[in-house]
Formats: C-alpha cells, structure tokens, sequence
C-alpha cells in the first residue's frame, strides 16, 4: 500500500494530530525546521505502522515521542557534523524542555496551529512555499501527496520545503507570537495564502491525477481552524464566506470529461445548498460586526449569484455596487474588468464594450486574455457575431488554461454555425 | 525506455481548427483526453502537456548580462511544439504504435488528421552493465 492511499481515518486523526505534535516538538527542541522533519518522520512512520497494529489510543502521544527520538537523532548527527567541522563550539542545545507527557500534548491548544500558520506564511517565503510548507505542518500532509497535488517531481517538493524553512530560520523569527502591531499584517498573509491553495485547487484541471489531495477542500478546512480560533475577525468569516460559496458551484463547473462550464451555463440545480447557506449565514454575521473587508465584499457578490435562479434573474445593479466598492478598495485589474461585465448586465452590452476600452489601455490588462474574452461575450450580447468569433478566437490564442481555450475555440465554432444558419 | 513524442503544430493548422463544427472539436478534445487517460491506466504514462501557442512565445538568449528576448510572433509556416507525451515503454516499438495512435487524431468530418508526430528518446544515465 502506497502512502497516498492511507485510510482517510488515519490521514484525518494525522490532520488533527500533526499541529499540536508539532508545536510541541518545536518547543522542546528550539528548531523549527529540525522539528518539521522530525514530524514529516513521524508521520511517516504512521502511515506504515497504524495500518498493521492498529491505530494508538493517543494518537498525538505517539508521534511526540517518535518524532522526539528522531529529532535527538537528526541534532546529534549535527552537532557532530559542526565538531567534525570545528565549528564555533556551544551547539545549540538539543533539548530545552523537559519532555511532555501524552496527555498535554494531546490538550495543547488551538493557539499553537495559529503559530504555525504565522510561522509557514511567512512574509519572505513566496506562495507556492508557504502554502507547501503549510500542508505538510499545519495539515500533516506528506511530501509525496503534496507533491501529486502540485503535479511536481517529489524530489523537487522535498527541495521546495526544505528551503522554505531555510529562508524561515535564516530570516530569524521565532517561534512565538508576533506582537499587536504585526498580528494583523500576519493575519492577512495567512488568509492570502490560504485563498490561493484555495485557488490552485480550484483553477488545477489535470484529469491524470489518479490519487489526488484536494487542495481546495484542505484550503476550506484550515480557514474553518482559523475562524474557530478567531470567531471575531470579519475577514476570516468573510473568506471562509467566499471559499464556501465559490467551492458551492464546483459539481456545476466542469463536466463530464473535465470540459469548462462557465458561470450562465451552470446547471444551478447541481450547485450545493449546504455550503450557500452556511457561507451565507457566516456572512452575514460578519457584516452585522461592521468592519467591511475585501473578502467579505467578495462572498457578497458570490453569494449573490448563488442565491439567484437564473444568470437573467441575478441582481446585477447589486453586483455593480459591491464591485465599486471592490474597486475603490483595491486597484485590482480583473475586479475593474468583473465590474465591467456588471455593467453590460446592468446597462447592456454597447456601455460594457464602452468601458471595456478605457480598460484596454490599462498595460496590466492589454494582453490579457481576459480582455478579449469579455470583448467577446459582449459582442455576442450585441449581436455582432462575427466581430464576437473575432475576439472568441483571439481569447482561445491568449489563454495559457486548456480547458478555457477548448471552451473558447468550441464557442467560436458555435457562433460560426448560428451565423451561417441565418 | 522513455521517450519523448512532440506534437508538431503551425499556426495555419491552429486556424485550420477555424472552419470545424462544433462536434467535431468536441470529437477532437475527447480523443486527446481519452488517449491520455488509456496510457496513464496502461502504466506508460510519464508526463503529457499541452502548450501555449507561440503567438505567446518568446526566444532568450544570455551570454552575460541581461537576457535577450525576441519576442515573436514568428512566421506563420514556423513549426512549433504544441504538446508533448512522455512515455516510459518497453521496445521503440511499442513507442512509434502510441505516436501513430496520437497522429491520427480525428478531424473535419472525423477524418485522421494524420499530425506530425516526432519521437525522440529520452537518453538514460550511464549503463549498468560495463
């Protein structure tokens, strides 16, 4: 049995497992880094181990103390390698704290999994790092299964990681709480981070992952953990909000074979109910605290289209709203061109392709392929087919997404067909 | 042994695509995603990628100091690889059988589109045995 394949029993009590684990080898040992491969360990050894003798009464218990020896291991293999170099002499110590017992550590608190996220999306790190480090110490995940889930070499994983915690402990944090002023800058890298493992997961449409993680449903259950650990914080609410309400539509968005269904295509019937109403009701206590952020204006606007029976029957003049409001909040290039396709639904497509323009001399936007793909639903809108296969076709060019170039190249073949009939 | 089988493109064969029907592009795409999936369920599978069209492309040359770039597009007769397969098979055989599999890939009126495909082997490390 492959490592991938765990049951889900022991990658779920892993999953709860590996934070606290974690935190408490870090304490004890001084080194984060030391720590993380200590646990990977750990958790590796339980993957092999759980299946065959069963899985312990105290599953944080024993990866402690496994990872424990390894990481007297790992440090006394360093510590001799320094001497062998005649390294400055006074080697960190290898423990700092006594050892804990089963029991605490399985008690430690939900505060320790906030440190870790503070410590994996960690300013210097680039997203793709922070968010590998995360799924391995935050989610307990192995090398190997983030490694399929970013379709990369595992090697090259493995490699990935161990910089990132590098660039970490040569950057000279410490594992502890970043004070007031730095909290809430923190706070929203993690909530960034987390937006885009969402994202990867979402936008990622390989069709050959055979065992695949979820990276999408792994990004929604930290923002859960997050938001149990912070219930006050507005944005946390309203990302979570957003990650519900965009991960709703997910059975409607792609078909059979994978091939891309756009929102007013979607069969809304398919879309998931229980995550509308959950992300709905988690936005609106949010706004009742008053404090409006960027995600939370988001899952408005998604929880608009959710909530609408039809593309038809969506109350645009409300989406063209909280897009200004986006908008004045941010200098985003795609939030102004969202804002634009409201308007075509607002004000018709002849005030879309107006604004759209003004767009186009944005350099940011001039070769994107966005540009022309809304150039192209507008021009459909108005009726000018042969101007809409035009730019469909330039879109389908531009693309770097197969499932989006499919679609657009099938579209202008559609038109073609429609034009020829009449 | 592995090889390597580049699907060979123009940009007259990309806007070639123009005048298909709909069903035939969908016929097309199916093709593509099913013959992918039978080799990776075959076990033969190492990688396969679909690319960007060159209309995208640029060409970088560095001899110190800062990159060239030219960027394109480039002439519309150019050859260029559109996608490639990786495949880890037992007999060059067995490779040059999957390249004409792929090449015949259906187009107008379900028709083999008969794409260039080129095969090269991805060359190993040293021999184990002297």
């Amino acid at each position: 049995m492959t490592e991938e394949a765990a049951a889900p029993a022991i990658r779920d009590l892993l999953r709860d497992a590996v934070p606290r684990v974690l935190s408490a080898v870090t304490r004890r040992c001084g080194d984060f880094a030391a720590a993380e491969d200590a646990v990977q360990e750990a958790l590796l050894a339980a993957h092999v181990e759980w299946p065959k003798s069963g899985t312990p009464a105290n599953a944080s218990g024993w990866l402690y103390r496994v990872a424990c020896r390894r990481v007297a291991d790992l440090l006394n293999s360093e510590v001799a390698r320094r001497r062998r170099e005649q390294a400055a002499a006074g080697a960190r110590a290898t423990e700092t704290e006594p050892p804990l017992a089963d029991d605490e550590v399985e008690a430690m608190a939900g505060d320790e999994t906030l440190l870790l996220l503070f410590m994996c999306c960690h300013p210097t790190l680039t997203p793709p790092s922070a968010i590998a480090l995360t799924l391995r110490a935050v989610s307990g995940l192995t090398t190997a299964e983030i490694a399929s889930a970013f379709l990369v070499p595992e090697a090259t994983m493995a490699q990935r990681i161990s910089r990132a915690k590098q660039t970490i402990s040569e950057s000279g944090v410490r594992f502890a709480p970043p004070d007031a002023a730095e909290r809430s800058k923190r706070l929203d890298l993690v909530l960034h981070v987390l937006y885009l493992m969402f994202n990867e997961g979402y936008v990622s449409t390989s069709d050959l992952r055979l065992v695949r993680v979820e990276l999408s449903s792994e990004a929604i259950r930290l923002v859960r953990v997050l938001h149990r650990l912070e219930p006050e914080h507005p944005e946390v609410a309203g990302l979570l909000a957003l990650l519900l309400l965009t991960d709703a539509r997910r059975p409607a968005r792609t078909g059979p074979d994978g091939e891309m269904i756009p929102l007013h295509e979607q069969d809304r019937a398919l879309w998931d109910r229980a995550a509308i109403e959950e992300g709905t009701a988690l936005l609106m206590a949010a706004f009742a605290r008053g404090a409006v952020g960027s995600y939370q204006l988001q899952a408005a606007i998604a929880a608009l289209h959710d909530e609408a029976p039809s593309v038809a029957a969506t109350d645009w003049p409300q989406i063209l709203a909280l897009y200004g409001l986006l908008a004045s909040m941010s200098d985003n290039p795609m939030v102004a061109l969202n804002r634009v396709v409201a308007a075509a639904m607002v004000h018709g497509p002849t005030t879309g392709l107006e604004r759209l323009r003004t767009l186009e001399a944005d350099p940011r936007l001039a070769r994107h392929h966005r540009i022309a793909a809304v150039r192209a639903h507008l021009l459909e809108m108005s009726g000018d087919f042969a101007a809409a296969i035009t730019a469909y076709r330039a879109a389908a060019a531009a693309t770097a997404s197969l499932a989006e170039r499919h679609y657009l190249v099938t579209k202008a073949a559609t038109l073609e067909q429609r034009r020829a009939a009449t | 042994m592995k090889f390597m089988l580049m699907m060979q493109g123009t940009r007259k064969n990309w806007e070639s695509m123009y005048e298909w029907a709909p069903a035939e592009i969908k016929a097309h795409i199916e093709f593509m995603k099913g013959f992918a999936r039978e080799l990776a369920q075959a076990g033969e599978l190492v990688l396969a990628e679909g690319l960007d069209l060159p209309t995208n492309a640029k060409i970088v040359t560095g001899k110190g100091g800062p990159p060239v770039i030219t960027d394109g597009p480039f002439a519309e007769s150019k050859e260029f690889l559109a996608g490639f397969w990786i495949v880890d098979v037992p007999t060059p055989e067995r490779a040059i059988e999957i390249a004409g599999a792929a090449s015949a890939a259906p187009g107008p009126g379900g028709k083999p589109l008969g794409i260039p495909i080129e095969i090269r082997q991805v060359m190993s490390g040293p021999p184990d045995i002297p």
